[in-house]
């Protein structure tokens, strides 16, 4: 799953050999202290945006210091329940994801998208100015590189370039997985707990530090000039085995062939049931790092003359969200609830060729009544069998 | 030390309309208004009949309006029914006015492929609107077709869409026109009853498996429409509609416009009957 593991970030080719990718170290490396290199690309002018504890939880902020990496948390993830703990474990990368994931970045909750102003032709637009500063995703998890290459090709098919333009002029330092919570499935969507993509520098935390795997010319040089031990074929095997046995420790699997069983699913009593116990509060999918949608709404002056357009996430769990003159389609939350797993499960695969969930298991965390994906899945599957 | 950092990116604005004058507006009924636009700069954009765009009235909002004029003169006609905050500004629309158009968008009724076989369009209210275009087209390339008809229900004959069109139409050879209404006052000596009452006698004389048919107007309306004329014989995959979702951004990402693995913005309006039968059988899809 991750051949670029100790390979130097090159891809294996299907002959067995290694890419050429000039520029690219040619071996796993070890970094004692994940802070010396946030304070290097600190130092050199990069925004850096790593996940870092706020009201609880661990959130993609701007780091302005390496001190605020938070060091020896550990979170306990459940259906409806979340808790970071401190310990003096002095491991960086224990804790895995939090309420937030990288779309409130790429993919900003409020975005202004243009402004017009009356004039003597009637009115004239002006696009949103929006500049996106160099920037470094420190700690991106393999579930989220995920999410985040799902949601760049919903933009890209639609035609719309600003995720794709932000993702661009970023650069991502990810994290192979070496704990995993509870609520954690990727293994069984693929999606990790290692990583499988090309990227531009992953990390995986040892006991003697962390390994360091560059995969792009662009992560080479964000590593160019750092005090890096070349790591020994030990270290590579130690990592290896420490994300193996991470996918092992998942306890929560999705049922394979989920796509086509939702497809039959429809018009089970199943869904009035989920029904009967979900809140409608859109938690999940505010916290899902692939959902997407989104709602248009106008601002203007009192006086008329100056107008907005504002695009803001929106939620399939909202009643307003299919309403058509004289009422919605989806009136029940059995038929919203219905949606939502729906497309993420089953009608992503005809949009975009993958699933919609990466496995991340946010929704089954941040659900306040407990409702968990992964057995409500199963419970379709079962039923069909 | 890192590499020195990159340059700032700028992020496009996304969604950006184009500004387009009212030529003329004129009223259809009291609650129906019809536009005729041009562009402000660039060119008039080429459209296919039954896409659709998004017009923006200036601070209140935008809304997905059919493309009514004919595609082939490229008249960018919009009629539309006021029945909330966005289509009653556009509504409101003066000639001279400035109205934000993003578009075209969607999928177009397919007469291209129908050549030698018998149109039939059937219009339920203002479902003529997005059909009108491909009428048009239909009787421009009249000697393609064996025949065209054009079956219209409205609920009375004064809610009828563009009755002059109509005339026009009624005293042409072009297509053989029907015409039902759900209540017919004194005096009206037309068919009554629901369009889906009308049907047999507008397959009167073809060969039913010879018909293609474009379906336009309320879903229900569409939904019965299909089913009769497939008992009929008309083949499920020569029937097409055109379904209306809630849209916000029409170019696939605002994900409203969701009907299964659909979205209608991008894979439709118009779809192909058999390729959406079942799923309208779902309630609230
Ligand atoms: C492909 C397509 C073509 C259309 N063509 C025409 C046309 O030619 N003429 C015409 O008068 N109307 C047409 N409509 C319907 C038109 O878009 C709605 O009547 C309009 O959006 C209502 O907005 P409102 O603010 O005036 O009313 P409200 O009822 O207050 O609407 C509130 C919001 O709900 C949504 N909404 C409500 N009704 C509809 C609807 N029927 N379809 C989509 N979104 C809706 C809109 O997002 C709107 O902003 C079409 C709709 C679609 C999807
Ligand atoms: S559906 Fe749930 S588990 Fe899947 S990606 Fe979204 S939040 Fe994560
Ligand atoms: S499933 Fe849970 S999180 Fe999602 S809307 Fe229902 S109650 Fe809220
Ligand atoms: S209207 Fe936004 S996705 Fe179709």
């Amino acid at each position: 799953m991750w051949p670029r593991l100790g390979e130097g970030g090159r891809r294996r080719e299907r002959d067995g050999s290694l890419s050429p990718l000039e520029d690219v170290m040619a071996d796993g490396y070890i970094l004692r202290d994940p802070r010396a290199l946030v304070g290097a690309l600190l130092e050199a002018g990069w925004r850096v945006i790593a996940p870092l504890e706020r009201d609880g939880s661990l959130t993609p902020e701007v780091v302005s210091a390496p001190d605020e990496l938070p060091c020896g948390l550990v979170d306990m993830q459940a259906p409806g329940a979340y808790r970071l703990q401190q310990q003096d474990s002095g491991r960086w990368f224990d804790a895995v994801v939090g309420a937030q994931g990288w779309k409130r970045w790429l993919h900003p909750a409020e975005r202004r998208l243009w402004t017009a102003r009356r004039d003597a032709d009637g009115f004239s637009i002006a696009p949103a100015a929006e500049v996106w500063p160099p920037t470094v995703f420190f700690g991106v998890r393999p579930c989220d590189l995920a999410a985040i290459a799902r949601q760049a090709e919903v933009f890209r098919q639609a035609g719309d370039p600003a995720y794709g333009e932000r993702l661009a002029a970023t650069r991502i330092v990810a994290v192979n997985c070496t704990r995993v919570a509870e609520t954690c499935f990727c293994a069984s969507m693929g999606t990790g707990p290692g990583v499988s993509a090309v990227v531009d520098v992953a990390l995986t935390e040892l006991e003697q530090g962390l390994l360091v795997d560059c995969g792009t010319a662009n992560g080479a040089a964000l590593l160019r000039g750092m005090d890096l031990a070349t790591a020994a074929p030990a270290d590579i095997a130690a990592a290896r085995a420490a994300v193996e046995a991470a996918a092992r420790d998942q306890i929560r699997a999705m049922p394979p062939d989920i796509a086509d069983r939702l497809q039959r699913a429809s018009e089970s009593p199943r869904w009035q049931e989920i029904a009967a116990r979900c809140l409608h509060c859109a938690n999940c999918t505010l916290v899902c790092p692939t959902c997407f949608c989104t709602d248009v709404t106008d601002r203007s002056d009192l006086a008329g003359d100056h107008a907005e357009r504002w695009q803001r996430w929106d939620s399939c769990f909202s009643p307003e969200f299919s309403y058509l003159h004289g009422g919605a389609v989806r009136r029940s939350v059995a038929a919203r609830y219905r949606q939502w797993i729906t497309h993420k499960l089953s009608t992503w695969h005809d949009q975009f060729g993958t699933s919609g969930c990466t496995g991340c298991g946010r929704c089954i965390t941040w659900c306040p009544v407990g409702i968990d994906l992964v057995a409500e899945a199963r419970a379709f599957a079962e039923e069909e069998a | 030390m890192a590499k020195a950092v990159t340059d700032q990116a700028r992020i496009s604005s996304s969604l950006l309309p184009r500004r387009f004058r009212v030529q003329q507006a004129w009223p259809e009924s009291a609650t129906i208004t019809s536009l005729a636009l041009s562009p402000l700069e660039g060119p008039v954009p080429s459209f296919r009949a039954g896409q659709f765009n998004m017009l923006y009235a200036f601070g209140v909002g935008e809304a997905a309006i059919s493309i009514c004029g004919d595609p082939d003169s490229g008249d960018l006609l919009h009629t539309i029914q006021n029945v909330g905050p966005v289509s009653g500004a556009l509504c409101d629309l003066m000639a001279g006015d400035v109205v934000g158009v993003r578009g075209p968008f969607g999928s177009g009724w397919p007469l291209a492929d129908q050549s030698g076989r018998d149109l039939l369009f059937v219009a339920g209210g203002l479902g003529l609107a997005p059909l009108r275009p491909a009428i048009l087209q239909a009787l421009a390339m009249r000697d393609t077709f064996r025949s065209v008809t054009l079956l219209v229900g409205a609920r009375s004959p004064t809610d009828l869409l563009y009755p002059a069109q109509l005339a026009d139409w009624a005293a042409g050879d072009g297509l053989e026109l029907a015409i039902t209404v759900d209540r017919g006052p004194p005096g009206w000596t037309g068919m009554v009853g629901v369009v889906t009452n009308q049907l047999a006698r507008a397959l009167q004389g073809r060969d039913p498996a010879s018909v293609s048919a474009c379906v336009c107007g309320p879903e229900i309306m569409m939904r019965h429409t299909c089913l009769t004329l497939c008992d009929a014989g008309v083949p499920a995959a020569a029937q097409w509609i055109s379904l209306e979702r809630n849209m916000k951004c029409a170019i696939g990402t605002c994900g409203h416009c969701q009907f299964g693995a659909d979205f209608v913005c991008r894979d439709g309006p118009v779809f192909r009957w058999d390729k959406v039968a079942a799923r309208l059988r779902i309630a609230e899809i």
